[in-house]
């Protein structure tokens, strides 16, 4: 089972009970999605950003998986996702460290999952616990 | 210089009340070993053979004297009363105690320092040409470049969990003081066209395991797009950089596997894309960076003509002080290379000294080189003889500056815990043998580097001579390069052959410096050009001797 | 390529000082190598391991070494862990000064 974590604390998963989640293969492939369903969408850590984008409008969540915490593919990859206009929830799923939950959360993660082990280790506290002080980027890109 | 805005200040503040925070966490056991460890990395804060190792982050090498000051409370208050200056142009405490770690970054917060970044998977302390504003062949100070560079880098969300660290240097000078091409990215500042301001962008240069130097992605890229630019590259490194293979996750490798046509392809597609959503940098801050470098207020005083020198001040300002921009400054290096010591440290009370020094006689400016130097970069020349005084009475006037004496030595296994042999012990020795500083002086500029394990730290590739601590079997074993070059012309080493022992390597280098002296057509033939002239062959001969001709037969 | 067995220490670094430790017959830690339990088997070693992890809020890395008997004391093989023992050779600091302090 897994944990939902977001800056309010821990949450409820609402998923699949709110849509159906699909993996970025059968999306690609063109499988046929139920389009009366809200549609989240599990990336490959090697998923690329840029080809998801004619489904931007369509899919309501994107997984990007978190391996292990010393990948940092995840933090790229949501961050493009955002660069190139995904409007979307961006959950990461995974090995998240509380304290890389400020930097998700920087690159436009809004949620993340974690193991129920995890979540035993690093109660909520610990999560809300995490400053959000500014960082240098969003100062120097003055219009970010 | 830069000094720390209000944001900086509360920046880094925050920063040592997490790393508090995450200490207590530590030693309370919600933060295992695994998930603390690079969490400690990203704070400068090592676990070395002996004890903890904090990396303090002295960015571009530039300090004041208040930092100077500062760094030297430090060693007296937690540390042994040293610290040890690095190749990176950062300095390291060797004994600090874990729980004490939070309250020496907070020692440093109060003087605008920090350690973040020092360590880890992501993007290292900016490097820059430590005669940065005042070397005469300048063409624009790197410093607000690497400034810039400081900012946009630290705490960077995407960029923190890379596949192996990041190191990125600049040199504002066609001489390349910076070692440029052994970055990850190299910036050299040049211009285009019509004059404007920009860089030659080099990607993909690294010594370690496979040394590389690195290849140009971009041959001008104008300023403004800098930091676009460079996260285009560490975009597409992040996301395409091996992972499964530690000796081969650093961006070199990308480069290598990919070739640099394909990949300067996927930088410049990344950088297209981005530099179209990414907004420009707020030219406020840029302005108050570059303002913050302004050259300060020279010191218009007669040079006196002709001084009369005693025979150490000139063979100290012959050897330790080069030109500077203005005709009556002149840049001097003090050397942290005396005779038997360990290259690179410095006592607390030298820092004060240098302090004092940097004050009174260098607009309140130090340098660290990463040849593990300290450099007073504006000194009056009317002030070279009280400034070699002082430094003599704190035994810091050792003229062999780009001798043979002047020896780059990591800390190797007398402290590090990756190290496979000392290396330390062996520049000592090296130095003692060449102790009489006429005699370094007739053998002229010798670069000897010296790393003690294959990660070369101490830069062993790009030595005239490198030598490369290796462990056989169980012993210590030294292997030789030679013909390396860490300059705009860089050249990695060629291997010699087979290695020596750890008693047997000393006079092995001075066999080969014996081979130099013979072989040199004139006095002003310096090492490296009787390599390049001779190639390898007299140098074998005076290592391996006979041995050699019998492995021929 | 069958390696002969060495008997084996647990040795790693203290969390809060970072100084060097080994463990004990007796489940402590020790600054001493001359005081550190010896695994004389494989199966001792591995044993010997596992109890050196069971500390994971005193210590960091531990790991088996390699140690020889010197005067009926452990001793070290590789000269990374005779280093270890002593401390650093270009000053007078770590263990060996704490040595004579004592």
């Amino acid at each position: 089972m897994t944990q939902i974590v977001t800056r309010q604390g821990f949450a409820r998963e609402t998923w699949p009970e709110a849509g159906v989640i699909v993996t970025f293969e059968s999306l690609w492939n063109g499988q046929d999605l139920p389009i009366e369903r809200p549609i989240g969408v599990r990336l490959a850590p090697d998923s690329n950003a840029a080809d998801l984008e004619p489904w931007f409008d369509t899919m309501a969540m994107v997984i990007v998986p978190f391996g292990k915490s010393a990948d940092g593919r995840g933090f790229s990859l949501a961050r493009q996702l955002r660069q190139l206009g995904y409007a979307g929830i961006i959950r990461a799923e995974g090995h998240v460290l509380v304290d890389q939950f400020r930097a998700a959360l920087r690159v436009g993660i809004d949620q993340v999952a974690i193991s129920d082990e995890q979540a035993a280790r690093n109660p909520e506290d610990q999560w809300l616990a995490v400053p959000h002080f500014d960082g240098y980027q969003s100062r120097l890109f003055a219009a970010e | 210089m830069y000094s720390y805005t209000n944001f900086d200040a509360a920046f880094v503040r925050d920063r040592v009340k997490e790393f508090r925070s995450q200490v207590e966490r530590r030693l309370d056991g919600s933060l295992t070993e695994d998930e603390f460890k690079p969490l400690r990395l990203m704070n400068g804060l090592y676990l070395q053979l002996h004890a903890y190792m904090l990396r303090v982050a002295v960015p571009y090498g530039t300090l004041n004297s208040r930092q100077m000051r500062q760094l030297a409370h430090i060693a007296d208050t937690w540390d042994k009363g040293y610290g040890h200056f690095t190749t990176r142009q950062n300095i390291q405490f060797n004994w600090p105690k874990l729980k004490d770690v939070p309250d020496i970054l907070d020692a440093l917060a109060d003087v605008g320092m920090h350690a973040i970044q020092t360590s880890g998977n992501c993007i290292r302390n900016v490097t820059a040409d430590h005669f940065a504003g005042a070397a005469a062949d300048e063409i624009e100070d790197p410093r607000p470049t690497a400034e810039l560079i400081r900012q946009w880098s630290t705490d960077h969300p995407e960029f923190a969990y890379l596949p192996r660290k990041f190191k990125v240097g600049v040199t504002g000078s066609p001489n390349d003081r910076a070692v440029t091409k052994a970055h990850d990215i190299g910036l050299r500042m040049v211009r285009g066209e019509a004059g404007e301001p920009g860089y030659e962008v080099i990607v993909g240069g690294g010594l370690g395991r496979t040394p590389m130097i690195g290849k140009v992605v971009r041959d001008f890229l104008p300023k403004r797009d800098l930091l676009a630019y460079l996260e285009a590259i560490l975009q597409v490194y992040n996301l395409s950089g091996r992972r499964d293979n530690k000796y081969k996750a650093r961006i070199k490798i990308l480069v290598h596997e990919t070739g640099i046509d394909e990949l300067r392809a996927r930088i410049e597609e990344t950088f297209r894309r981005n530099r179209r959503l990414l907004p420009d940098v707020d030219p406020a801050i840029v302005a108050r960076i570059e303002a913050a470098f302004a050259a300060p207020a020279w010191a218009d005083r007669p040079v006196p003509d002709a001084p009369r020198l005693d025979a150490g001040l000139a063979s100290f300002i012959d050897t330790n002080v080069v030109a500077h921009k203005r005709p009556d400054h002149a840049i001097v290096s003090v050397s942290l290379k005396p005779t038997g010591g360990t290259p690179g440290d410095a006592t607390s009370a030298q820092m004060r000294v240098l302090a004092d020094l940097a004050e009174r006689y260098s607009h309140d400016e130090l340098r660290i080189s990463h040849e593990q130097n300290v450099i007073l970069p504006h000194v009056h020349r009317a002030d070279l003889p009280a400034v070699y005084a002082a430094l003599r009475e704190a035994g810091l006037a050792t003229a062999n500056i780009g001798l043979v004496g002047d020896i780059i030595a990591c800390p190797g296994m007398d402290y590090c815990a990756l190290a496979t042999a000392r290396s330390i012990p062996i520049a000592q020795q090296i130095s003692e043998m060449f102790a009489d500083l006429d005699a370094q002086r007739d053998i002229g500029p010798l670069k000897i580097k010296i790393s003690g394990c294959i990660n070369a730290c101490g830069h062993h590739h790009v030595g005239h001579i490198g030598i490369l601590g290796l462990d056989r079997a169980g012993v210590e074993n030294y292997q030789l390069t030679l013909g390396g070059d860490g300059t705009e012309t860089a050249t990695i080493g060629t291997r010699t052959g087979h290695g020596f022992a750890y008693d047997e390597i000393v006079p092995a280098v001075g066999r080969l410096i014996g081979a130099y002296l013979d072989a040199r057509e004139t006095p002003e033939e310096t090492f490296l050009e009787t390599y390049r002239r001779l190639g390898m062959d007299p140098f074998k001969a005076a290592l391996y001797g006979q041995e050699e001709q019998a492995d021929a037969a | 390529m069958a390696r002969k067995f060495l008997p084996q220490v647990a040795t790693a670094n203290d969390l809060f000082e970072g100084d060097v430790i080994y463990l004990t017959a007796d489940n402590t830690w020790t600054r001493e190598h001359a005081e550190a339990a010896v695994a004389e088997t494989p199966e001792a070693a591995e044993a010997l391991l596992k109890a050196a992890e069971a500390f994971p809020l005193q210590v960091v890395g531990p790991y088996l070494a390699d140690a020889q008997i010197v005067d009926g004391r452990p001793a070290p093989v590789h000269f990374r862990e005779d280093f270890r023992t002593r401390g650093p050779s270009n000053y007078f600091h770590g263990k060996q000064a704490e040595k004579t302090e004592a």
